[in-house]
């Protein structure tokens, strides 16, 4: 028995049904939409729902580059690429530039995005509110409220406890003076690069079904206290490949005494440096 | 240097794969397992892959059952991931389950009722010793679990104890629904659902999680009471009506297995004190699923009915967000996938935490 598969893999009917949703999501920006997430060949929880996004958005010209902790080469990057390649044809690159279409899992790459491009984000919990109040039929009335008022208490906890604001990553953004939203598990340092960005952000999150979007040039603002600022903690040690400082790390334990080293986390940005 | 072997790439992937492909197809010197095997001999297996999957295809269970290893979550979910590519052109009709050609019926609460007591082909009552059913020579009619006998229409329990005012009208437990959007693969699941996308979830939800939400009902988490009026398992014709024609037509023929519960009568006056309902549904012979369905759909109607919902079986949201294998597999296996940057970036938040307390003494604040 031959099995077909459509561009992208989805049917027309169903691509089309996402885009018209990530056209509500991109005219009330972070504010989640509910959507019929299908099941995709790869697992709920791997980036099904930013699969999805980029299905329903990629068409034959485009240029894609797909990474995961920043890095073109991680497993999942390269299942999701060959996953693209296969069912679209269209041409892949790890060009942060030279991409026309990014799905990216956890970081935003170190070169700044420009107008025209599309980064698509995997979501695992669209709901930012969902530690402190799982029950979706109520985090839906707080947003309509825009009580986040739990989210502000859980901030003032931190301070209490620890002298500061200690959220490393999936930090809490106010969309458009409006949403209370989840940038994604990506950590505090990317958090100001969504701020006004000239690019097109979409976030896909297929296991709990919902779509949201900010559009280019559009307000992102961390939660924090006039006295307690938004202040992302980073390493200071320089890229041991490229010497960048400014870059995010991974931290690579090179041998029994537990030495370490840091290395640039995003591999194009690295790589161009060399 | 490690970096490499941090950084995973296309030939780690592929050589993982060749392993999975030498490990599937087992000692080579031994005859491969068909598809057609496996449907003929492990057809409970296939039912239950058919089941959780929502798609009817005996054959496809069979290769996915087989590409999966035996591993059944992992044969639903490709399955399953088949299923949503295939186009939805038409609803089919409501199964007219009166004209089931009946394999099994039992009923739990009467001795006999109309259409009698069958048992069918079961392991209720057989002793699980090995090689058990050696022994026992098959005829052919037994064989084929049908008889010659063409059918009659079996009434249903619960029409006698309705008719009877003793039983809620089957149309109480499900008011008329505004959101027309029910079918849960083309319309996202919000809550609060209604009765038919609830149910629809069961149907394709996890065997094992709801054996255990509906066994805790049973053992006080949120008591239902239950007695199964009726427990059928057989073949039912499946209708479509093509809009261009006006009339329906048969397209084939499902086996499916149906529970209807009966459970604590309850009512603000003594009038009108009647049994609740309880509804399973499933895709081919798996009794143990229509029962846990049955069950847990009782006791989701928790807050419609005016109980006290503390249990988790009574909680929606708790349960029908978290019954698909499909979903709740893919998110707890992806811890699998790196996260050095989420790590990294909760190792320094600790790291500087521990510096500036050093440094300022713990308790600024």
């Amino acid at each position: 028995m031959t099995i077909y598969y459509n561009f992208a893999y989805l049917d027309e009917g169903t691509k089309k049904k996402i885009r018209r949703t990530l056209l509500k999501a991109v005219a009330i920006p972070g504010h989640q939409i509910p959507f019929a997430s299908r099941e995709m060949p790869l697992p709920y929880g791997w980036g099904t729902g930013g699969i999805q996004v980029t299905a329903a958005v990629i068409g034959p010209e485009d240029i894609l580059k797909v990474i995961d902790q920043g890095s073109d080469d991680t497993t999942n990057a390269v299942s999701i690429r060959n996953f693209f390649r296969s069912t679209t044809g269209v041409r892949t690159t790890t060009s942060t530039r030279e991409a026309t279409l990014i799905q990216t899992r956890h970081r935003i790459p170190e070169t700044p995005l420009h107008a025209g491009q599309i980064l698509v984000y995997q979501v695992p919990m669209p709901e930012p509110l969902f530690k402190l109040e799982p029950r979706v039929s109520e985090t839906i009335a707080l947003h309509a409220m825009a009580d986040y008022s739990l989210m502000y208490l859980k901030l003032y906890d931190q301070i209490t406890r620890y002298g500061r604001i200690a959220i490393g990553y999936e930090y809490p953004v106010i969309v458009h003076d409006r949403y209370l939203t989840s940038p994604s598990p990506i950590p505090a340092y990317d958090v100001p690069k969504m701020h006004m960005s000239p690019a097109l952000q979409l976030f896909g999150a297929g296991r709990e079904k919902r779509l949201y979007a900010i559009p280019p040039y559009t307000r992102v603002i961390p939660l924090d206290f006039t006295d307690y600022p938004f202040d992302p903690v980073n390493t200071r040690q320089p890229c041991a490949l490229c010497g960048a400082v400014e870059s995010y790390k991974d931290e690579i334990v090179i041998d029994d005494a537990g030495n370490r080293q840091f290395i640039c986390s995003d591999t194009d940005f690295c790589e161009h440096r060399r | 240097m490690s970096y490499v072997a941090v950084k995973g790439g296309s030939t780690a992937i592929q050589a993982a794969h060749r392993l999975v492909r030498k490990r599937m197809r087992g000692a080579p010197d031994a005859p491969e397992i068909t598809p057609r095997q496996i449907c003929g001999q492990m057809h409970l297996g296939v039912d239950r892959v058919m089941a959780e999957a929502s798609l009817y295809d005996a054959n496809l269970a069979a290769q996915a059952m087989l590409q999966a290893q035996g591993d059944m979550i992992e044969a639903i979910f490709l399955l399953r991931a088949y299923r949503a590519t295939l186009t939805r052109f038409l609803d089919s009709m409501p199964l007219a389950m009166d004209t089931m050609r009946v394999q099994r019926r039992i009923s739990a609460a009467f001795k006999d009722l109309p259409g009698g007591q069958q048992l069918g082909q079961t392991y209720d009552y057989s002793h699980r010793l090995f090689g058990y059913f050696d022994r026992l020579e098959t005829e052919s009619e037994i064989e084929s679990g049908k008889t010659a006998v063409p059918p009659e229409p079996m009434t249903s329990v619960m029409d006698l104890l309705e008719k009877e005012g003793l039983m809620e009208p089957a149309a109480a437990c499900e008011p008329p629904a505004e959101n027309t959007q029910q079918d849960i693969t083309q319309h996202p699941l919000l809550f609060p659902a209604t009765r038919a996308q609830r149910l629809q979830s069961l149907a394709r939800g996890d065997e094992g999680f709801l054996l255990s939400m509906a066994y805790s009902t049973q053992r006080g988490y949120g008591q239902n009471h239950p007695f199964i009026a009726e427990l059928r398992m057989g073949e039912v014709t499946v209708e479509i009506t093509p809009p261009e024609l006006g009339f329906s037509i048969e397209i084939g023929t499902i086996t499916v297995t149906e529970c209807q519960m009966i459970n604590q009568f309850q009512a603000r006056s003594p009038e009108e004190a009647a049994f609740t309902r309880g509804y399973g549904l499933v895709f081919g012979h798996s009794e143990r699923k229509a029962i846990a369905m049955a069950l847990v759909d009782r006791a989701l109607r928790a807050g419609e009915l005016g109980e006290e919902a503390l249990s988790p079986a009574q909680n929606e949201q708790f349960v029908l967000s978290h019954c698909d294998n499909v979903e709740t597999t893919g998110f707890v296996e992806h811890l699998k996938l790196p996260h050095y940057v989420d790590f990294q970036s909760e190792i320094q938040t600790l790291r500087h935490l521990h510096k500036t307390a050093t440094k300022d003494g713990a308790d600024r604040v």
